[in-house]
């Protein structure tokens, strides 16, 4: 018989499968931009690159952010978006907010890996970057004034730029870099996190070369832990069997950058889903 | 489909299910292909989201907590409307695959209209659900046997396919509005909603968590509570009862047909347990149905009962 019928065995495990807030304050803020700031906390978070936590405003309103620092330094790194990011950037060091997970599978390190991102698409990518070490890093961003953890990824990798205005690096996509790389190189695997479209193009590149693909999306998230349904692309939960997904599951995926659902769960295109977003 | 030993099939209102487990309104009822995944994972039929006429954004978060015991929701009913949603419907029915349609509504006419939709989408059953407690409720159905004798009367007549009510476990006497519910010419009965609401407050910010403030609560929890009213239930009619509440495990499924449930519905235990936690269910009920001497679930049915 197996363990999960002795009905104790539950009762006995209760307190692990408890999911709240607990309060954490603030101990450190970095602005990282004009617009972005890192929020360092007082807690320590061990987490896989990729993982997520639920972030809580009292009064206000919860939501997943990718860890942009694991560990003894936990952090995340907020854009303005809507409310609930503009509520947070106006948050200063000793105010309380609330913490649960890490939540989500995270990334699996490999070696001989590239990873690219679009704009924010590097906040969960480069705590990934530092661990794997001697990785290629493309990072692309409307300006240079968009671009996030330069510096701190040129001390972790072989760093290439691009922007669409050509105000910092290459003009043009990232995955302009990545198609000239692939002329040159190949990679065991390509990590990438952004715009859904840039993921989309990324895949659809990485599949030409036969090269794996680890990408984290994003979607309109409640619980955090796999029973709402609400995060669905397809049938797989973002919340609990990503936010990283492999390519086997990235190519069942039909939706992808096409279709992502609002709040009522009505499926609307993801540039739809972006406006109501941002 | 998920194949089950024969011991555990069943029919529930004319439809033949590989096995009693059924997952409930709220669980990943979201998307066709999450249905068609807990089907694939050992549900004998799915449950849609509740579904209203128009579209419903629900309550900001926390909407979706676990509180150790169990769960505690307020989602608010969030919904895109059963005019969008009839394409989740086809994409499910598409499979064959056992479909219950969660209606709510503010008056009658929404229910009936929700109702109608679902049945020319192809929906099994209806499932009428006047029992949310995360909601203001423009009328209380929930603890009204009169007004809900009329929605059930009236949703019974729009429809040709079983309808069935789901009720919520805080009335005074559950035995009462089951009666009035069969009378009225429910096809069956599903029970229980969710307990309470219940409330938690984060003491170091003196703040109730839930963005809605309270929730209802589900989950290992609430477990006796639902056996108790699925056992009253039992006592007060005779048409089938689809049991839920906390049912984790085998022996809970077996507890709960027991209580007096033809099919039990399996939610929370999700995040207990995983998707497939409706095969691992099925797997050990069988198990246990084995070593003890049966050979079918129809034997236990209302087994605590005195005959």
């Amino acid at each position: 018989m197996s363990h999960n019928t002795d009905p104790n065995n539950l009762a006995n495990n209760f307190a692990k499968y408890t999911a709240l807030p607990r309060t954490v304050k603030i101990k450190k803020v970095v602005d990282e931009t004009r617009k972005i700031k890192t929020f360092f906390l007082d807690t320590k978070i061990w987490a896989a690159p990729g993982q997520f936590i639920m972030v809580w405003i009292p009064g206000v309103d919860e939501k997943p952010f990718g860890l942009s620092y694991i560990g003894n330094d936990t952090a995340i790194t907020i854009q303005p978006k809507g409310k609930f990011t503009k509520k947070m950037l106006g948050l200063s060091v000793g105010d309380r907010i609330g913490v649960r997970g890490p939540y989500g599978n995270g990334f699996t390190l490999k070696k001989n890996a590239c990873i690219i991102a679009g704009g924010c698409g590097i906040i969960p990518l480069a705590p990934l970057a530092e661990m794997i070490k001697n990785c290629v890093v493309i990072i692309g961003a409307k300006t240079s004034e968009d671009l996030l953890f330069i510096e701190r990824m040129r001390k972790a990798s072989e760093l290439y730029i691009a922007t669409d205005d050509g105000s910092s690096g290459a003009k043009g996509y990232a995955t302009d870099i990545l198609r000239k790389l692939l002329k040159e190189k190949t990679f065991d695997v390509i990590y990438t996190c952004g715009p859904e479209a840039m993921i989309k193009s990324v895949f659809d590149i990485a599949e030409e070369h036969g090269i794996e693909t680890q990408a984290s999306l994003e979607r309109f998230m409640k619980c955090g832990f796999g029973v709402c349904g609400q995060c669905v692309i397809n049938g797989f939960r973002v919340c609990k069997d990503g936010p990283v997904f492999s390519s086997e599951q990235l190519r069942k995926m039909t939706e992808l950058g096409k279709f992502a659902r609002l709040k009522s769960g009505r499926k609307v295109t993801v540039k739809e889903y972006y406006n109501w977003r941002s | 489909m998920f194949e089950t030993t024969k011991s555990l099939k069943t029919k529930l209102l004319g439809i033949n299910l590989s096995n009693p487990t059924i997952m409930p309104a709220g669980f990943l009822g979201v998307s066709a292909d999450s249905l068609i995944r807990a089907y694939e994972n050992g549900a004998g039929a799915v449950t849609t989201k509740s579904i209203s006429l128009e579209e419903r954004n629900g309550h900001a978060n926390p909407t979706v907590l676990s509180f150790g015991y169990g769960l505690i929701n307020a989602v608010g009913l969030s919904n895109p409307g059963i005019d969008e949603y009839v394409e989740e419907i086809k994409e499910v029915k598409k499979r064959k695959i056992p479909l219950i349609l969660n209606t709510i509504g503010d008056d009658n006419q929404d229910f009936v209209d929700v109702a109608k939709m679902g049945e020319a989408a192809g929906v099994d059953i209806i499932e009428i659900n006047i029992s949310c407690p995360n909601v203001v409720h423009r009328k209380p159905y929930y603890a009204d046997p009169e007004l809900l004798s009329g929605l059930v009367q009236e949703v019974k007549d729009a429809v040709s396919i079983p309808i069935i009510v789901k009720l919520s476990p805080n009335v005074t006497n559950i035995k009462e509005i089951a009666k009035a519910v069969e009378l009225a010419g429910a096809d069956g009965i599903s029970a229980i909603n969710t307990v309470g609401p219940g409330m938690i407050i984060n003491i170091e910010t003196a703040k109730p968590v839930m963005a809605f403030k309270k929730g209802g609560l589900s989950g290992p929890a609430i477990k006796p509570i639902a056996i108790r009213c699925v056992y009253d239930i039992y006592e007060a009619v005779s048409i089938p009862i689809i049991g839920m509440g906390g049912i984790t495990n085998g022996r809970d499924l077996i507890e709960m047909i027991m209580a007096g449930a033809t099919a039990v519905g399996v939610g929370s235990a999700i995040y207990y347990r995983g998707l497939d936690v409706f095969k691992k269910i099925c797997a050990e009920a069988h198990e246990w149905m084995r070593d003890n001497g049966y050979s079918s679930i129809k034997q236990i049915i209302g087994a605590a009962h005195e005959s």
